[in-house]
């Protein structure tokens, strides 16, 4: 059977900085990518990024995604790192023994230390026509539009006005379709309020205390019913409001991505702060079992900013671990957990922050 | 519309009437609620419709999600559904 020495799977932002910083360290390793491209969700974002300049501020996500593309590959030469696309992980039994597909087959593989970043999937919602064509996740809509040119509906009832929503809104916006709305079941809004006055100043209404009641059409989406709901998010009869959409999207939040790590019965906490079921990781991102680390949006939802810096993290650890680097290592570790730390001292990392006390008392 | 036009597993067609009714009839494990209806097998493996059947559990039993019976039973190789020729194809490779 093939082995590896650290084995990467997921090439969104969090699964490129592990694998670059565990190769520069000197580790090899080898990353499986699900897609055909390298980036993960980074492809469609063609938005310009807050936060540190460390961390790519005021470059868009898909820049980010060339420039990191462009360093693996210069690994990838000098034969330091195997990068493996539309290869999807399967299975993952004991003794590190893992199964993916790749090239129309089913292949093993052992690893001395894996580093998991799947990610996360978009969350669904309980209401009468939640199946009617023209619902779609949020995420969804924005891959159909950024990545492949296809706008799914002309008019839209945005669901959740987190970053997701407010960012999907704007850029539907940009590409020439209508938004009616965005309603959020919490009292406030809940993403960036730069992002929520953009859209606001183009005229889209955003509906705090609403949410969606059902969406009604013979074939398809014909139209949106929405409603004020009371402080325990129980909708309030007769402020219903019919909204003439043709597409409804969901952007109300993101489950981790843990499937394969709950086959190998890695422990796992349920803190909804952190998007649900999240494997249990110390602050090395190191998981119940010794040789598994976590990183990015599997390890607890946040952004692709503290995905990245989690996976440059959890590369150096796993080279430190195979005994690859020096001393110095320790002090890049320490910076990125002190930059870690920083990113989410604001007031809008409040819930990373709970999530993460969670965390620590398993 | 009803409980009835809710789709709560998408790839096996499980609606929301029929998941009260399974609650109703003493069914309030995820494991319990996946064998006799087959929500979580389809295609996605559960990742759409377990939080939806989770957060309906919650609702009817009062209980905290973490506290639902759900594990060890219910993730199971492989992660996403494969076909034959992939495993057949592997034969093939270690047999070369």
């Amino acid at each position: 059977m093939e082995q590896v020495e650290v084995l990467v799977i997921g090439g969104g932002p969090a699964g490129m900085m592990a694998s670059l910083s565990a190769v520069k360290t000197g580790a090899r390793v080898t990353l499986l990518e699900r897609e055909a491209r390298l980036g993960g969700q980074l492809i469609k974002q063609t938005h310009k990024f807050f936060g540190s300049y460390k961390e790519y501020a005021g470059v868009r996500g898909i820049e980010i995604v060339d420039k990191l593309t462009f360093l693996l590959k210069e690994q990838e030469e000098k034969g330091k790192i195997r990068i493996l696309t539309e290869a999807e992980l399967v299975l993952f039994y004991q003794e590190q023994t893992l199964g993916y597909t790749y090239k129309g087959s089913l292949r093993t593989l052992k690893a001395q230390k894996i580093i998991f970043t799947t990610g996360a999937s978009e969350r669904m919602l309980p209401f009468p026509g939640n199946d009617l064509p023209g619902v779609y996740a949020a995420g969804a809509i924005q891959t159909l539009m950024n990545v492949n040119g296809v706008l799914p509906g002309e008019k839209y009832l945005m669901v959740g006005a987190g970053n997701i929503g407010l960012i999907v809104s704007y850029q539907l916006l940009q590409a020439g379709a209508s938004v009616l709305g965005v309603v959020e079941a919490m009292p406030r809004i809940g993403g960036y309020l730069v992002h929520a006055s953009k859209i606001r100043r183009m005229g889209v209404p955003i509906y705090t205390s609403h949410t969606i009641l059902e969406a009604r059409g013979k074939d398809k989406v014909e139209e949106a019913v929405i409603t004020v709901v009371d402080n325990k998010y129980k909708p309030i009869t007769g402020t219903e409001k019919i909204l003439k959409v043709d597409a409804i999207s969901l952007a109300v939040g993101l489950n981790p991505l843990g499937e394969l790590l709950e086959q190998r019965g890695i422990k796992f906490c349920f803190i909804p702060e952190l998007g649900g079921f999240v494997p249990w990781h110390d602050e090395n991102l190191k998981t119940s079992h010794p040789d598994v680390y976590v990183a990015g949006d599997l390890a607890g939802i946040e952004e692709a900013t503290t995905a990245m810096l989690q996976g440059e993290l959890a590369g150096l650890v796993v080279a430190k671990e195979l005994r690859y680097g020096n001393l110095e290592e320790q002090d890049k570790i320490n910076l990125i957990t002190q930059r870690l730390k920083e990113f989410r001292a604001g007031p809008k990392s409040e819930k990373t922050r709970e999530g993460q006390i969670k965390l620590k008392n398993g | 519309m009803s409980d009835d036009d809710v789709i709560i597993c998408r790839c096996e067609d499980l609606t929301l009437k029929e998941l009260r009714e399974l609650l109703k009839r003493g069914y309030t494990s995820f494991d319990e609620i996946k064998r006799l209806s087959r929500a979580g097998m389809g295609p996605c493996q559960g990742k759409t419709c377990k939080q939806l059947i989770l957060n309906e559990i919650k609702n009817y039993t009062h209980l905290e999600i973490d506290k639902i019976p759900i594990r060890p039973t219910v993730v199971r190789p492989p992660a996403r559904p494969i076909i034959f020729k992939e495993i057949l194809e592997s034969e093939n490779e270690r047999n070369r």
